[in-house]
């Protein structure tokens, strides 16, 4: 199969998902025991300017369908509805806080990269009571809750020792970074956990090949070989996973943010499920999905460039 | 590890001893050591939290307001909550929802996702085609998300939660499960059942579900260590278990107040028992994982 023919094909399937969990995530509304309109304006009542607008918004008075078609035409328009309790547009909500979540994400990813892939390497190389001592850390992190993390590091680092602040997501630049380090930590204990698992299985079985055995007959430096035979090869198992990790970090941040109180996406989305807010739950879910969708989508594609050997389309 | 266990486990089902103290011994090779002390662990856990009302020294709900927030004391083993409320009989009570609620979960997911799979590997074709299109959309959603859309729209609580994260977990089992089945479907013995006349649904039940049975149980105990995690998560942050039901997570989140004022031994306590909890399922899950590949 030719590349453009794969990403199409790709492409196809992603748009596909997006619109039946865009579908699922308009369905909710009617799922919602009592009438729309009632859900919505909840306990509020609802003045009847009030009544009307979330008319409008929602289409109420068209068919099902119709509805659906709208609703997804305001939102490719980049209207995400309007929140009751903010009284603000949720797309203003909604793009006013993603900063602090992709922050936390890429803050947790970057410290999961290095942290799994170097503990890992290390329990393969060394051996012995680092291997035995590294996995069983491993095993302890892979059974921790991030909240339960999160709880821990403001008792003993912020409330303890007062080396970090307690809640907030700071006020920009380097105060984020601080404000930012400890929840970045929490999201990110388990799942470097997890690579630290994947890459010291990956570099073992690599480590046991032909290939490097031939190296080290050769002569080579045993450093020279760990770098350009066994860490390279070893790659393709830890980049996949590493992605698939980022993609549930989207997830995990819903409630690292509420430890922290950091005013994120995760945040956000709680605080409005209890005061049911229902157009930024819904709206904030589906950037959720889509960037979850979305994420997973491209790694599968980037695992194709990573191993030329794969073959395109190929699911192992 | 791998010899020992197959070949007994085998040797079991050939000679058809009623597996009473067959299944011990089995199930002891398959967990291998670590995996027997996770097991005792957690059984001397669960049978705690089953026998609460026998085995918590005290009521789980009374409030002792002139001892509250006292560290750990002859009279209260791990100090008392917020609400003077003594946490070792919290903790006991909370582990029965901890351990129940993503007990119901895995019960749930693996019902739905092993019959969805087994309908997949059977039918195959078009059927099987529409099941693999479905799990790929559960799997678009991450676990966690579906209890909080079930949450948006029923309210908070445990059965909600619960529900969620039970149609969360269905593509994880289902996947692994649909995977062996397709193996299993194309063995001789199925075809030769086949030929005995024996209907699809026979077959099914009588001679692929049992050959694909520890990869189910496998996956099942897997899974249980997730669901934990993120029920407990769900509760911590105020969407499921509703106070003043002692949960592991609430507790956790009520801990996580009394440390701000200087009494971290609420959270601790909760804290660990769930990584406890957590650890010893995720090692008996790995460990069953190993074997059940081990078989094939």
């Amino acid at each position: 199969m030719s590349f453009g023919a794969y990403l199409a094909r790709r492409a196809g399937g992603l748009l596909l998902v997006l619109l039946v969990t865009s579908f699922i995530v308009f369905g909710l509304l009617y799922l919602a025991p009592g009438s729309p309109l009632a859900f919505i304006l909840g306990p509020r009542g609802g003045t009847p300017e009030q009544i009307a607008a979330v008319t409008a918004q929602y289409h109420l008075n068209d068919p099902f369908f119709v509805r659906y078609v709208a609703w997804l035409g305001d939102l490719l328009r980049g209207d995400l509805g309007y929140s009751i309790v903010y009284r603000q547009d949720v797309s203003a909500l909604i793009s006013s806080r993603i900063g602090t979540t992709l922050a936390l994400v890429s803050m947790a990813a970057l410290m999961i990269a290095v942290v799994g892939i170097a503990a890992g390497t290390f329990a393969a190389l060394r051996g012995g009571w680092s291997d035995q001592l590294t996995s069983t850390l491993a095993a302890i992190g892979l059974s921790t809750p991030s909240f339960v993390v999160g709880v821990a590091l403001i008792s003993v680092f912020a409330v303890g020792l007062g080396w970090f602040p307690t809640f907030g997501s700071g006020s920009g630049g380097v105060n984020t970074l601080v404000h930012l380090a400890l929840p970045a930590v929490a999201l990110s204990v388990a799942s470097a956990a997890y690579l630290a698992r994947i890459t010291r299985a990956s570099v073992l079985e690599e480590r046991g090949r032909e290939h490097v055995q031939t190296a080290t007959v050769r002569g080579l430096a045993p450093g020279y070989i760990v770098r350009h035979h066994v860490l390279r090869n070893s790659l393709v198992p830890i980049v996949t996973v590493l992605g698939l990790t980022i993609a549930t970090l989207i997830a995990g941040a819903v409630v690292v943010e509420n430890v922290f109180a950091l005013d994120g996406l995760g945040s956000l989305l709680v605080r409005a499920i209890l005061q049911r807010d229902f157009a930024v739950v819904q709206a904030v879910i589906l950037v959720l999905v889509v960037a979850f969708v979305v994420v997973n989508a491209v790694v599968d594609v980037l695992y194709t460039f990573i191993d030329p050997r794969i073959v395109l389309g190929s699911r192992k | 590890m791998t010899t020992p266990s197959t070949t007994s486990l085998a040797v079991a089902r050939v000679v058809g001893e009623r597996r009473t103290a067959g299944l011990l011994r089995t199930t002891g090779g398959r967990l291998g050591v670590t995996g027997c002390i996770a097991a005792g662990i957690l059984l001397v856990i669960a049978l705690a939290a089953a026998f609460a009302p026998v085995v918590a020294p005290y009521d789980p709900d009374f409030p002792d307001l002139l001892a509250s927030l006292s560290g750990p004391t002859p009279a209260h083993l791990l100090g008392t909550d917020a609400l003077g409320r003594d946490i070792l009989s919290r903790l006991i009570w909370g582990a029965r929802i901890t351990l129940a609620g993503p007990g119901l979960v895995i019960l749930i997911a693996t019902v739905v996702g092993t019959l969805l799979a087994l309908l997949a590997a059977w039918r195959g074709g078009r059927i099987d085609t529409v099941v693999s299109w479905l799990l790929d959309v559960l799997f678009a959603v991450p676990g966690i998300v579906f209890a909080l859309i079930a949450v948006a729209i029923w309210g908070p609580s445990l059965i909600t939660v619960v529900c969620g994260l039970a149609i969360a977990y269905v593509p994880y089992v289902a996947r692994v499960v649909r995977g062996a089945s397709f193996r299993e479907r194309h063995m001789p013995y199925v075809a030769a059942a086949w030929l005995q006349g024996q209907s699809g649904a026979g077959i099914t039940f009588t001679q692929i579900l049992p050959n694909v049975q520890p990869i189910v149980v496998a996956q099942a105990v897997s899974s249980l260590g997730f669901a934990v995690i993120d029920l407990a998560a769900v509760s911590f942050l105020g969407l499921g278990v509703q106070p003043p039901t002692a949960d592991l997570g609430l507790m956790v989140k009520s801990g996580f107040d009394s440390v701000l004022r200087g009494q971290p031994t609420e959270a601790i306590a909760a804290g660990s028992l769930i990584v406890l909890i957590v650890w010893c399922v995720t090692v008996i899950g790995d460990r069953l994982t190993s074997s059940a590949r081990s078989m094939r």
